[in-house]
């Protein structure tokens, strides 16, 4: 019973996300918009395993997204659409990304860390900028969204919204197993204290670079998917300022649960669809807001109830 | 010929490695004393060239424009010190990458909402407007140079401030171990903000440097950002003398890199593949180099944390 409880959020979402297209979101902008928050909040969901579960802040891991997305261009532009080629290269593509610069990020911890994974992301995004072959700087078309089997499931939107769906819960429930199995356990061991793991027998070497290798074979997969919703794929979605907005989904949702994640992602798409149409400088008042969530929501929107109830109990 | 091109691309390289020092600096010490991760780094050099272009604007000259953006920007640098990151010394990595994140946000746009997203020209001062011939028909621009020896300038202040004063000596005692000093009764909240206002000021000065022969623009400084990263991990975290080096064999792999990778490529493949995969090498070409120096030196070229 109390796992459930403490699963609520999350499961609350994934509900309303089921329930959406009858609730007055059947309509394709609201559709695009929400397979956008899903897909983004795959992504999320796996840098926060990284995040809150290995304690490996990552700031590169739009290039993950990158990788995957970039799979869905090439194999597209060879005239490769099946959706069982082409999402597992889209994976394998972006695991392998995360396992050739992980094997080096790993070596180092902390700050170190961010750095470096922040200037693989970038080497992704330098790389992708100079693809003259896929449009380089000003993005590719895709000619056609992937295929099923033969069958262009993908192209119509209601069943998008629910691949998305699936995908998203299948990346939660992924997540939440491994945190929750042996190697979660000693991927936290290893946060808490890496000499005690250590003693303990464990080396933290495999165990983190495992967990990165995962996390970006999701992330690649939501690329993948990313590329089929907007068929259209540019350098600029892997930027390292992307990867600067998934950590802000991650600790605006709060990193004390993978549920914070889905909360931050779809708390993200949202303030940025309602700022965006109001004020054309509206990355001001993003930045002032994230920079308020930092200082003074330490555990994000799903830590504010227990916030709100300690402040109410205080005074 | 191509000895030419190598000595022009050769000195280009150079200025960009003192571009980078310069911004690499501030940080190198910011991070290395305060143990701050500070991504808005790269927007001080962004402001930097703006307030040069404002200046230079209003003032007509280059000259007024170096003399007013420096203490501008060492403000803007004590008003963020102040207003932000003060109260992120004690919160983890995480939330210092967000807090400056939310800073380069509210930067970048505020700079496209002040000026407009189009680029703004700096003219050049006029008294370096030419330059020396450097082989027949040839000119390197006077300019240019006078960027490389300001920097060296600037890098032989630093290392007399850093290595010879009293203050550089509680810097590199802070880059060592701040709870200590701090125990020992200096004020370390004010030497943090010292650090954090001077470093500013240096990233002001690189932009300054930079705007007339860069077009002026929101982002400038994020891409130099990621550079100036890379030196600092390569250098060491926290040694002035490592991002100097590391600087200057940056800047140098990232130009040469640009011009001769094609080049050389030309030799195994086809003319348009080896412009394409050469483009795509070279931009990589500095990551690479820094995955190799810290596969084998993990900690950077000149480490200065003890453990």
């Amino acid at each position: 019973m109390r796992t459930l409880a403490k699963e609520a959020p999350a499961l609350l979402v994934l509900g309303a996300l089921a329930a959406a297209p009858w609730l007055g979101f059947g309509e394709s902008w609201a559709l695009t918009l929400l397979a956008r928050a899903m897909i983004l909040a795959m992504a999320a969901v796996s840098l926060s395993f990284l995040v809150g579960g290995a304690g490996l802040v990552s700031l590169g891991h739009a290039a993950m997204l990158g990788f995957g997305a970039y799979a869905v261009v090439i194999l597209d532009d060879a005239q490769i659409v099946e959706a069982w080629v082409v999402l597992p290269v889209a994976i394998t593509a972006a695991a392998g990304f995360a396992l050739v610069t992980g094997a080096v990020a790993i070596r180092t911890s902390g700050v170190h860390f961010i750095m470096i994974t922040l200037a693989f992301g970038q080497m992704a995004y330098f790389t992708a900028t100079s693809l003259s072959g896929y449009g380089g700087d000003d993005g590719y078309t895709l000619y056609a969204r992937t295929e099923l089997g033969g069958s262009r499931i993908l192209s119509d939107r209601l069943s998008f919204h629910f691949i998305c769906l699936g995908a998203l819960t299948l990346t939660w429930l992924v997540c939440r197993m491994l945190l929750a199995s042996r190697f979660g356990r000693v991927l936290r061991a290893v946060r808490g204290n890496p000499l005690r793991a250590q003693a303990l027998g464990f080396s933290p070497y495999p165990y983190r670079l495992l967990a990165y290798v995962i996390a970006g074979g999701l992330a690649g997969a939501a690329g993948f998917l990313f590329a089929n919703a907007t068929e259209f794929v540019a350098p600029a979605y892997i930027a390292w300022q992307r990867s600067g907005e998934l950590l802000f989904m991650v600790i605006l949702g709060g990193i004390g649960g993978l549920h914070g994640a889905l909360l931050g992602a779809f708390g993200f798409v949202l303030l940025e669809e309602v700022l965006s149409h109001q004020w054309e400088h509206w990355r001001i008042a993003f930045g002032v807001l994230l920079i308020l969530a930092v200082l003074y929501l330490p555990g994000g929107l799903a830590g504010l109830p227990a916030q709100l109830a300690r402040r109410r109990g205080g005074g | 010929m191509s000895l030419t091109l190598l000595l022009v691309q050769g000195l280009n390289g150079l200025q960009l490695g003192i571009l980078l020092f310069l911004i690499a600096a501030g940080l190198t010490l910011v991070f290395g004393v305060m143990d701050f991760i500070n991504l808005a780094h790269g927007v001080q050099y962004m402001l930097g060239a703006y307030l040069a272009a404002y200046f230079a604007a209003q003032t007509g000259s280059f000259w007024w424009a170096l003399a007013l953006a420096l203490p501008a920007a060492l403000l803007v640098g004590l008003v963020l010190e102040v207003l932000v990151f003060r109260h992120l010394y004690d919160r983890d990595h995480l939330a210092q990458v967000l807090a400056t994140f939310g800073v380069i946000l509210i930067l970048n746009d505020g700079v496209k909402w002040l000026f407009g997203a189009a680029p703004l020209q700096v003219p050049m001062p006029a008294d370096l407007t030419g330059g020396i011939p450097i082989m027949d028909g040839l000119l390197y621009p006077h300019y240019r140079l006078a960027i490389i020896g300001g920097g060296l300038a600037t890098a032989g202040l630093l290392w007399w401030l850093v290595e010879r004063t009293r203050i550089g000596m509680l810097i590199r005692a802070g880059a060592t171990n701040a709870p200590m000093v701090a125990a020992l009764g200096i004020d370390i909240r004010r030497l943090f903000m010292v650090v954090f206002g001077f470093g500013a000021m240096l990233a002001g000065f690189a932009g300054v440097m930079a705007a007339p022969i860069l077009s002026v623009e929101p982002g400038m400084g994020d891409n130099l950002l990621i550079l100036a990263f890379v030196v600092i991990v390569i250098g060491g975290i926290g040694s002035v003398r490592g991002a100097f080096l590391a600087a200057l064999l940056v800047g140098l792999v990232e130009t040469l890199g640009r011009s001769l990778m094609p080049d050389l490529l030309r030799l195994l493949l086809d003319a348009s593949q080896a412009r394409q995969v050469g483009a795509a090498l070279a931009s990589m070409l500095v990551y690479i180099a820094m995955a190799a120096i810290l596969a084998f030196r993990p900690a950077g070229l000149f480490p200065v944390r003890a453990g």
